[in-house]
Formats: structure tokens, sequence, C-alpha cells
């Protein structure tokens, strides 16, 4: 029976493609969905391969057995058949659902990410890749992740659209200004794998590649203890709330001009014309930097927009810093 | 079949070649079948400038850090490669040559059914391309072919406007031709000649045509949407100016995916024409076939999300569209399947078009099967922007549309120049196109599983021995392409004087003189017969069938 399990069909089918230095022939493996990507890739390689031999084959036959062999020749007349129209439409819709399928189940799955990722996030901006931890340190075109967790990547662009993809992990996203979009993985080995901008974002586009370093979970305790820390994302957070004045309206106690944003993350908030938002990292965004767009019941439309006067850095500085008090809050009535 | 063929010699007969002479007789001419001519020029003109970037581009990567160009140069190169190649060849390639040519005649009427409108179509090319052509001298563009936003609209500085004006206006080229096809086809066919007695080939203009007036419009508006951010500043697309860089793509998109099977379709069409010829058979499954043409066009219309699954776009948007993606392909599935069937007893002969027709087979079953990798959602991610979608279209666009548009232009030739061309030469040529374009991008396949994104001017050492393959590949194609120029253009000449009908085809234009005169048919024909009647003549039919 563990012949039939489709995993197995990749593995082994891996093992048989040889490694050549110099010329690869298959992708190095290094996460949790690589595997899951490479068997549906295995499958439609073999359904390639197979109608691809069949059709050349037949054609070929043909080609010789009903070569014309005199001027005048004259060949049986063209008969319709149903069955046969029927066949080849029929089996190739029944090949195309069993596909669909798998595909998006799998895709599904990769899609969302564990509630107990850790959050690295990312800056693209023509042509250099800027990644920050939440403890604060800050790599460019670098990043380290331990082994074995789960991490997840939000991302924005400072310019153009720009991509992140990791080839060894199969996951792949576009980078947009204005708004955020999130990939996850958790690596599987250690080692050095490259990851590149897949997205056209101008001159420098081909030196916007940098390598991902998955480190033993010691290993990384100890390059993020090395590492030149400053503040963390929520200190630096923190920080910028007083510098901005955000904190003169948004009291903590709910008695100021704005709401509180203790324990507001992850929410539902409901705006005044009736629609219901969920507090994300998009929504705060978008109360940062364009207020006046999105009102809510209760309180005067009063906050001025800070779009232009905070870096994208500083904005997601911001937002970890208004997560950090949804914690506080959970910490709170837990106790 | 009623008309008589002329037996006089080209050289004495006055046809529309030597009916008038002189630059004005070429440049105010209504005659559809000079029309095409001049098409034909324009467009060889913009296939081989298109064509040396692609050269230039493939050199440049023999050496991971760029062997020829600075990468600015290289982006410029494969953005001009793209927007010459798309938009100034294969768009107009097979629908306005072959079809400006062909579907008067095909149908059996002397002209389209807006001849001066026909005409004014090809001066707006023109106007267009030498807008285009003006931006490459200017110093080029590097915005990709896809003018992705904000990047063309407000980070690039480069002639993005008069590249963007040259597109746009090369837009109302397709709209005019489909509009002036689609009416011809329902007005002005032959006495006799009901859909169903259609050649395949006008199906697919058909078909072609209804994408060309419904689409090209949404990508004018599109790219006109993009100058007027890049001049005015108005924010549409530009998230800094208020705009939304998403809503770019689906406009984009919704009119660039059916345009793939603007270049498609009408090769698809060629290629039931040649296979029917050359086995002297009916096709298989007519009524299939010609339904597929016009499956194609409707469902073309409700897939262009699949061009942004990792883009930021709703994951079930992403469901939605992959499942028409898949159903998109069944279709050509069924084309391929009936072309292979009509060869089934058959009496196949191996001329040069054949030769053509069977290649595109070939790749097009490839380029259309590697098109599964890429509707399903968790491979697509990983292939995205890699050259695994280099390969892909290129499998489909030019193994499958450029094979087929080769291929009928030998068909046709005797037909439009009166001349045959040597078809030593033919077949020889077609083979190197063929064994040069695998050995070009089947190892594109494998650098965009390895992992290689597209569009970069240097690359990770680990690509290179693929890299190198492809580009040597390309030197091979490239000469395949030089052949036929330089034998065709020496068949004008020289050639020996083609009869009326060389390959003993079936269809209304073989029943006229070659080159044909001005008005098409001395007396209208009148069709009896299904197209392909290839089979045993019909007084034995008629007796079989009582």
């Amino acid at each position: 029976m563990e012949l039939l399990n489709p995993n197995a069909i990749g593995g082994l089918l891996a093992q048989a493609v040889p490694r050549w230095p110099g010329f690869p022939l298959h992708p190095v493996r290094a996460s949790t969905i690589a595997e899951g990507v490479d068997d549906l890739h295995f499958f439609l390689t073999a359904i390639t391969l197979f109608f691809t031999f069949i059709i050349f084959t037949v054609i070929f036959y043909f080609m010789v057995r009903y070569r014309r062999r005199s001027a005048d020749e004259q060949p049986p007349e063209t008969i319709t058949n149903m069955a046969l129209e029927l066949t080849w439409t029929l089996v190739p819709t029944a090949l195309c659902v069993v596909v669909f399928v798998w595909s998006s189940s799998l895709y599904f799955q990769n899609s969302r990410a564990p509630n107990a990722s850790m959050e690295i996030f990312v800056i693209g901006k023509q042509w250099m890749w800027h990644l920050q931890h939440p403890e604060g340190v800050r790599e460019i075109d670098e990043l380290h992740v331990p082994v074995g967790v789960p991490v997840k990547l939000t991302m924005t662009s400072q310019d153009v659209i720009h991509d992140f993809y990791v080839p060894a992990f199969r996951v792949k996203k576009d980078v947009l200004p204005g708004r955020y979009t999130s990939i996850w993985f958790q690596a599987t080995r250690t080692g050095r794998f490259h990851f590149f901008c897949t997205q056209y974002c101008g001159t420098g586009h081909a030196v916007m590649i940098g390598w991902v370093y998955v480190m033993t979970p010691d290993d990384y305790a100890a390059w993020l203890a090395g590492g030149t820390r400053g503040e963390t994302m929520t200190q630096a957070g923190e920080r910028l709330f007083h510098q901005y004045g955000c904190v003169t309206c948004h009291v903590a106690e709910g008695s100021g001009r704005g709401p509180s944003l203790v324990g507001q993350f992850g929410k539902p908030q409901k705006l005044r014309d009736g629609e219901t938002l969920l507090v994300d990292e998009a929504f705060l965004r978008r109360a940062i930097t364009q207020p006046n767009s999105m009102p809510i019941p209760n309180y005067a439309p009063v906050m001025p927009s800070f779009q232009g006067q905070l870096s994208e850095e500083q904005i997601l500085q911001l937002i970890a810093y208004v997560k950090s008090l949804a914690q506080e809050e959970r910490k709170g009535t837990g106790q | 079949m009623s008309a008589a063929v002329a037996e006089a010699p080209a050289a004495t007969r006055v046809h529309y070649l030597n009916a008038d002479y002189g630059v004005k007789s070429w440049l105010l001419t209504t005659d559809h079948k000079r029309i095409a001519l001049l098409y034909l020029g324009t467009i060889t003109l913009m296939f081989f400038v298109g064509g040396t970037m692609a050269v230039i581009m493939r050199m440049h990567l023999i050496d991971p850090a760029g062997a020829l160009v600075q990468p600015a140069t290289y982006n410029k190169l494969f953005t001009m490669h793209g927007i010459i190649m798309i938009f100034f060849f294969l768009i107009p390639s097979i629908p306005a040559v072959l079809g400006n040519f062909l579907v008067p005649m095909m149908i059996g009427a002397r002209d389209l059914a807006f001849p001066r409108i026909n005409l004014l179509s090809w001066y707006i090319f023109i106007v267009g391309a030498s807008l285009a052509l003006y931006s490459l001298v200017a110093g080029g563009v590097d915005t990709g072919w896809t003018f992705y936003t904000p990047y063309s609209s407000t980070y690039s500085n480069t002639h993005v406007i008069p590249m963007a004006l040259g597109v746009f206006i090369a837009g109302f080229t397709s709209i005019l031709t489909g509009l002036n096809f689609i009416v011809t086809i329902h007005k002005m066919r032959a006495p006799g000649l009901t859909w169903f007695r259609m050649p395949l080939f006008l199906w697919a203009m058909y078909a072609t045509s209804l994408i060309m007036i419904l689409g090209t419009p949404v990508v004018a508006i599109t790219i006109f949407l993009v100058g007027l951010e890049r001049l005015l500043r108005v924010g549409i697309f530009d998230p800094a100016l208020g705009g939304d860089p998403l809503l770019f793509q689906h406009l984009f998109w919704f009119y660039s995916h059916p345009a793939v099977y603007i270049m498609i379709l009408p090769g698809m069409g060629v290629v039931s024409e040649l296979v029917t010829c050359f086995s002297r058979k009916k096709i298989f499954g007519y009524s299939f076939v010609a339904f597929s043409s016009m499956a194609i066009a409707v469902i073309s219309f409700l897939v262009w999300g699949h061009h942004m699954f990792v883009s930021g776009q709703s994951i079930y948007a992403g469901l939605i569209f992959s499942l028409l993606s898949f159903l998109v392909g069944i279709p050509y599935a069924i084309k391929v399947f009936n072309w292979t069937a009509t060869l089934h007893q058959g009496s196949i002969s191996y001329e040069a078009p054949m030769l053509y027709a069977l290649g595109f087979i070939g790749l097009f079953t490839m380029g259309g099967l590697t098109g599964l990798f890429l509707a399903s959602l968790a491979t697509d991610v990983h292939l995205n922007g890699t050259y695994f979608i280099v390969a892909h279209f290129h499998y489909i666009m030019v193994g499958g549309a450029v094979m087929a548009y080769m291929g009928g232009i030998h068909f046709w030739w005797p037909k439009i120049t009166g001349r045959l061309y040597p078809d030593l030469w033919a077949r020889l040529a077609a083979a190197i196109i063929f064994i040069g374009f695998n050995l070009t991008f089947f190892p594109q396949f494998m650098l965009g599983y390895l992992g290689m994104p597209r569009r970069y001017a240097t690359y990770p050492a680990e690509f290179q021995v693929l890299n190198v393959m492809s580009s040597a590949g390309a030197t091979i194609l490239g000469i395949g392409y030089l052949i036929p120029l330089v034998y065709l253009f020496w068949s004008m000449r020289y050639g020996p004087i083609a009869p009326p009908n060389p390959w003993r085809a079936k269809g209304l234009e073989w029943q006229t003189p070659s080159p044909p005169p001005t008005q098409n048919f001395d007396v209208t024909p009148v069709v009896t017969e299904e197209a392909y009647s290839y089979g045993p003549p019909e007084a034995a039919r008629e007796a079989a069938h009582g």
C-alpha cells in the first residue's frame, strides 16, 4: 500500500533524478510545504509526458503508415465518431478536475499561517530588501530564521511592486506599495537559500536578491543576541506613539478624543457606514494614513492623516505596538 | 465547383499584382490582397527588429554577470522585444496578412465589406508602429511589455509615453480589422456557403475578431490611463496618489489574456486547413473544432486572474480563475485530438507547410500541457514569474502561433505571389526552426522549475549551463528564420510560375488563378459541398448514398 501513497511517488522520483554539480535538475527542498508542491508538480509532469508521448507516437505512426504512396491515392471518407469525441473531451476534463481539487486544497492549506508564527516585517524598495525581526534586529538582503519554526513575513513596498520568492521553500508573493501581503514558511533543514525579487521593478531588479539563513534554534538565539540590537519593534512603536502625539487622543482608558487601542487588534470594528472590518495590519495602516476614509461611530473624524510623515518602517513599528497592547489586555484578563 | 480556372500564364494575364504599378497604386489601394502585402512587409520588418533584440538578450545571458549590455539596456531589450513581438507582430500576423488576403477569397467575395476602412487600419498601424520605433530610437522603454504600475506610471524614467501611445493607436487596427471580418463573414458569403460549410480558418477568424473588438478597447483605455497618471499625476494606479496598483493588472489582463487567443486561434485555423489538405481528408469532427474556437473566445474573457495568483488578489478569486483556466484548456485538447484523428487513413505528404503544421501540433501540445502547471494554484506559486512562464508562452506563441503563420505563408505563397519557392530549402528551414526552437525554450522550463526569475539581466551561476544551452538554440532558431526570408524573396522573382492549385487543395481561393485577378473571381462561385471534401469524387459518394 505504501507505494500508492502519492507522497512516496514524489520522493522516489526526486531520488531518481541525478544530481550533477553545476547542472541541477531539481530545486533544493527546505520547507514543510515543498514536498506537497513537488508531488503535484511530478504528477503534472507525468500527465504532460504521458499525453505528449501518446500524441507524438500516434502522429508518427500515422505519418509512416499513411504516407502518400501514389499521387492519385484516394483515402476513405472521414467518419465522425461521437463516442471518440466524448472520450477525449471528458477524460481531460476529469483529469483537470482532479488536479484542480488537489492543487486548490494544497494551496489553501499553504496559504494559512499557523497562529504561533514568528513574525518578520519585510519592506521592499528599489533595489534592496529590508527585513526586521520583532526583537529589533534589522537585516538587509539577508534573513536569519530558526529551523522548524513557522515564520510569517508581513510585507510591503516603499515604491513599486516587488515580489518575495524563496525557491527552496516554494513560496512567493507580490510585495505591493500601500498594502500588506504575507507569506509563511517553516524551514525543514539548516543552510543558505536564495531569495529573489520576481516582479520586475526597474534597473536593479536582478540584484534585488539575498539569502535566507536557516539556523538551529540555538544558533539563532546566539545570532540574535550577538546582533547590534536597538529598540524592539514594540519599543520603537511606543516611542513613535508618544512622539507623534497619538497618545493624546488614544488614551488607554478610552476617555480621549479617539478610541482606546488597548485590546483592539484582531477584533471586528464597526464603521459609521455599517461596514464591519477586522482590525488587522491593513486596517491599522489605513487608519494611520487615511483616517477619514473610515470614520468610527461615536468619535468625531478629527484625526489628521499621517501619510508621508511616517515611513513604511515606522508604520510597521506602530502596528507592532498596537498589537502588543492587545496582548497586554489578554494577559490582564487571563490573570 | 462551377468556377472555371483561367489557364492563361501569369505573365500575360492581368492580376492584382500587375494591374497597376507605382508606389501610389500601393499606398492608395483598397484591394484586400494588396493591403495584406502591405501588412506582410510591415510586420516582417517588426519581426526581425524584435528578433534581433531576442538574439542580443540570449547572447548577453551566456555569462551570469551579463556578457554584452548594461542591466538598464537589457531591461529595455526585453521590454521592446515583448511589445514589438506581441502588439506589432503576433496580434496582426495571421489576421492582418493571411486573414486579409483569404477571408474574402475563402467566402467567394470580391473584397472585404469595408475596403477603405481596411486601408485606414493599415495606416493606423503604421502610425502606431512608427511611435513604437521612435520610442526605441529615442532611448527605449524599460517597463516590461506588461506596463505594470506604479513602475510605468511613476518610477520609470524612459520613453513610456510614445510607446504607450503607439500601443494605444495600434489597438484601433485590431478593432477595425475585427469589425471588417465579422461584417464580411456575416454578409458576403457566396451562394451556398452556409456557416457549416465554411473552412475552419474562417471560424477561427470570426472567433478572433470577436475577441479583438470586445477586448482591445479595454487595453487601449488602460494604457491611456497609465499615460494620464504619468503626465497629469491623476491618481488611478499609484497608491501614493490614492490609486490601486492591482486595478491596472485586472484591466490589463482582461484584454491581454484574451490577446493570447487572438494570437493562437488564427494559427489553429491555419493548421486545420493544412492538415486536411496534406492528408487529403475531411477534418475529423468539424463541428467540434468550430465550436471549440467559439468556446475559447467566450471563456478567454473569464480567466485573466490566473496571471495574478501571487499578486495579492483574494485566494477565493484565485480558486474561480484556476477552475476556469483548466476549463479553457479542454477545447484545445479537443482540437489537438481532432487534428491527429484527421491523419488516420489519410494520404499524407510532407511538403513544407505540412511540416510546419505537424511542428505546430507537437509544440502546441507541450505548450498547452505545461499551462496546466500554471492554472494549478499550488504549483503556480512556485513557477509564477520564473523562466517556466517564459518557456510556456513561447511554446504557445512561437511554437504555436509563429509555426502556424510560417506554415500558412508557405501554403498560400503560390496563391499570393504566383510563384513557387524551393520546397527542399523550405523543409530544411522548418526542421531547423523546430530543432532550434526546442533547444532554446525547453531548457527554460527547467530553469523556471529550479527557480530562476524572468527579466533578470544577471543571474546566480548555478543557472548558467541551461542558459548557455538556450542561447545556443537561439542561434539555430535565428538562422532558421533567416533562410525563408532569403528564398521567399528569391522566389518572388525567380521562382517557377505557380499553377492555380499546386496542392490540389479544396477551398474557393484555389478555384481562381494564381495570383488572383483584382476582383478575385471572374464569376461568383457557387458552393455545393462541405469544406474539405477531399473524399471520393462526388458522383461516387452520391452513388454510395443511393
